[in-house]
């Protein structure tokens, strides 16, 4: 036991440590690190609990593919000329804004774990057999049974996040040349090459 | 406390005994790459240092191991050390769950084959820190190149992983082997495996879907102001990668280490050496690709990966569940 709270007690100050940096260290790029390093002993918490396929996921997911995007945005743009614009410049609306925003999703904390309860017969339910199944098998049971609504809405609100997304950034270009894959593969020299019988001083007109 | 340590003893004495073997079967497996590539190309390949030239490997890491590790003066300090030192760490911590036998495993966890592929996945960081830390344009343009084909093709391997698991029931990379005893999934997932083998390739950064490192555009990508001992690591961990993909790929289409067939002869063969053999198979197609195949275009990679390859896993996924349901072949969980 005293070996597993060494580990817990090390992962959580890790988590606790990482998550303090990411909103205190002056460089962006440190930040994304330090939220990786976040995610990692979070998963490691998770994985600790008993939890393992949770612990994965996050690990799989958030590590492996969110903090990945974030990271390539951060190194793209140039955050430090924005930050410069944003809180330097004379009306900067994005302070009061963020404050509102944030003040609400602390309100929303508030109420949503305060108010915490949990389905009466959860821990009851005749799916889950709270016995050597493993893990991932009753989170299975659980969710594709007890849970099967909000796990379906969860994918359609993430579809239309998905959806959105695309609508946002596409814009059709014109004038630009667009290459098919098949007509190059299917090119061969009878196509391809054509002789001309070019008469002197005349020059010939190739269709293009 | 005496218990621990004993416990604590007995783990480093297992993690030497597997990551020793690990790290020459890299060094052994760079030879062999060298040579299959000249062999292609009628050339004879490293044969002077040692038999064979077999120890061509082992000189060239001394040669890097004396060479100067030049820092850039613009470079990140920290993170431009870490990049390679992340990529060799993931390498090789991903081995603690691949089962060479049904008992020859560091540790049998549950998630198996989730853990494999979280570690893969996490491999990108080290190239991606490796580019930006170098602050160079090369480096950097290689980097972004390597992330976004990495993040493309795991969504394909992901999503093989799923038909897999369709039909064994189970995350433990032992149970996946031992549900192939009657069938190896290659046959019945046989459009998956090919599917599996090519992202591997682009997940290793391997020809042809070496952009990150195009030696023609981007001088060596990622790599290119590393040297001596940390250009060594890098070169290792993917090395290293390259041979867990195989694993991961014999794992879960070419059934383990399970013989080719439970008859007399070929049972008594101990389970490893089907294990090895079967990763070294996939070993030789991985080097004969990279000799035969000219590289893809930017454009061509990613077409490959979001129009084809995912659109068809997702099909050939809802065709597997729909079978297994169909027949009733869905596997039972025993509580």
């Amino acid at each position: 036991m005293i070996v597993h709270s060494i580990f817990f007690y090390f992962f959580s100050i890790i988590a606790i440590f990482s998550s303090l940096m990411v909103i205190t260290s002056r460089s962006t790029i440190n930040s994304v690190f330090f939220l990786i390093l976040d995610f990692i002993s979070v998963g490691c918490l998770f994985i600790m609990v008993g939890a393992e396929f949770l612990g994965m996921i996050l690990l799989i997911v958030y590590v492996g593919a969110v903090a990945v995007l974030f990271l390539f945005v951060v190194m793209m743009l140039n955050v430090a000329e924005q930050k410069q614009s944003w809180f330097i410049g004379k009306k900067s609306t994005h302070i009061p804004t963020g404050l509102i925003v944030s003040v609400l999703i602390l309100l929303e904390l508030l109420v949503v774990v305060g108010g915490w309860k949990y389905k009466e017969d959860v821990m009851s339910s005749s799916t889950l057999v709270l016995s050597n199944i493993s893990n991932t098998h009753q989170l299975g049971l659980v969710m594709y049974t007890d849970y099967i609504l909000y796990f379906q809405l969860a994918g359609v609100v993430l579809l239309l996040a998905m959806i959105g997304a695309i609508l946002l950034t596409f814009r059709e270009r014109v004038g630009v040349k667009k290459q098919s894959y098949f007509t190059q593969i299917s090119r061969n020299p009878s196509t391809a090459v054509e002789l001309k019988d070019v008469k002197s001083n005349e020059g010939v007109k190739l269709d293009d | 406390m005496i218990e621990y340590l004993q416990i604590f003893g007995q783990e480093v004495y297992k993690i030497v005994f597997l990551l020793v073997p690990i790290l020459v079967s890299v060094a052994m497996i760079v030879w062999l790459d060298r040579r299959v590539w000249g062999l292609v190309q009628k050339r004879r390949g490293p044969n002077v240092v040692g038999p064979f030239g077999l120890f061509q490997t082992i000189a060239d890491a001394l040669k890097y191991i004396f060479k100067e590790i030049i820092i850039p003066a613009s470079a990140n300090k920290v993170v431009f050390i870490l990049a390679p030192i992340i990529t060799m760490t993931l390498a090789l911590v991903a081995w603690a769950v691949i089962p060479m036998s049904e008992e020859l495993v560091l540790s049998d966890i549950n998630v198996g084959i989730l853990y494999l592929f979280a570690v893969s996945s996490l491999g990108v960081y080290g190239i991606i820190m490796g580019g930006w830390a170098s602050n160079s344009k090369y480096p950097f343009l290689g980097a972004i190149r390597s992330a976004a084909q990495m993040v493309s093709y795991e969504v394909s391997i992901g999503i093989i992983i799923i038909n897999v698991l369709l039909c064994v029931g189970s995350l433990n990379l032992n149970d996946i082997v031992i549900a192939q005893k009657n069938l190896w999934y290659v046959i019945p997932l046989f459009p998956m495996f090919v599917i599996f083998f090519i992202s591997a390739l682009a997940e290793t950064n391997r020809p042809p879907f070496d952009l990150p490192e195009a030696e023609a555009e981007l001088v060596a990508g990622y790599q290119t102001e590393y040297s001596g001992m940390m250009y060594a690591m890098f070169w290792l961990g993917e090395y290293a990668n390259i041979l867990l993909m195989c694993a991961m790929g014999s794992i879960l289409f070419l059934g383990g280490w399970l013989p080719i067939m439970d008859v007399y002869p070929l049972n008594i063969i101990p389970a490893p050496i089907w294990m090895i053999s079967k990763i070294l198979f996939l070993f030789l197609l991985f080097a004969l690709i990279k000799a035969i195949v000219p590289r893809y275009r930017y454009d061509q990679l990613m077409r490959l990966g979001w129009k084809i390859f995912l659109p068809f896993s997702l099909i050939y996924l809802v065709f597997t569940a729909s079978f297994l349901f169909y027949f009733d072949k869905l596997p039972k969980v025993n509580f």
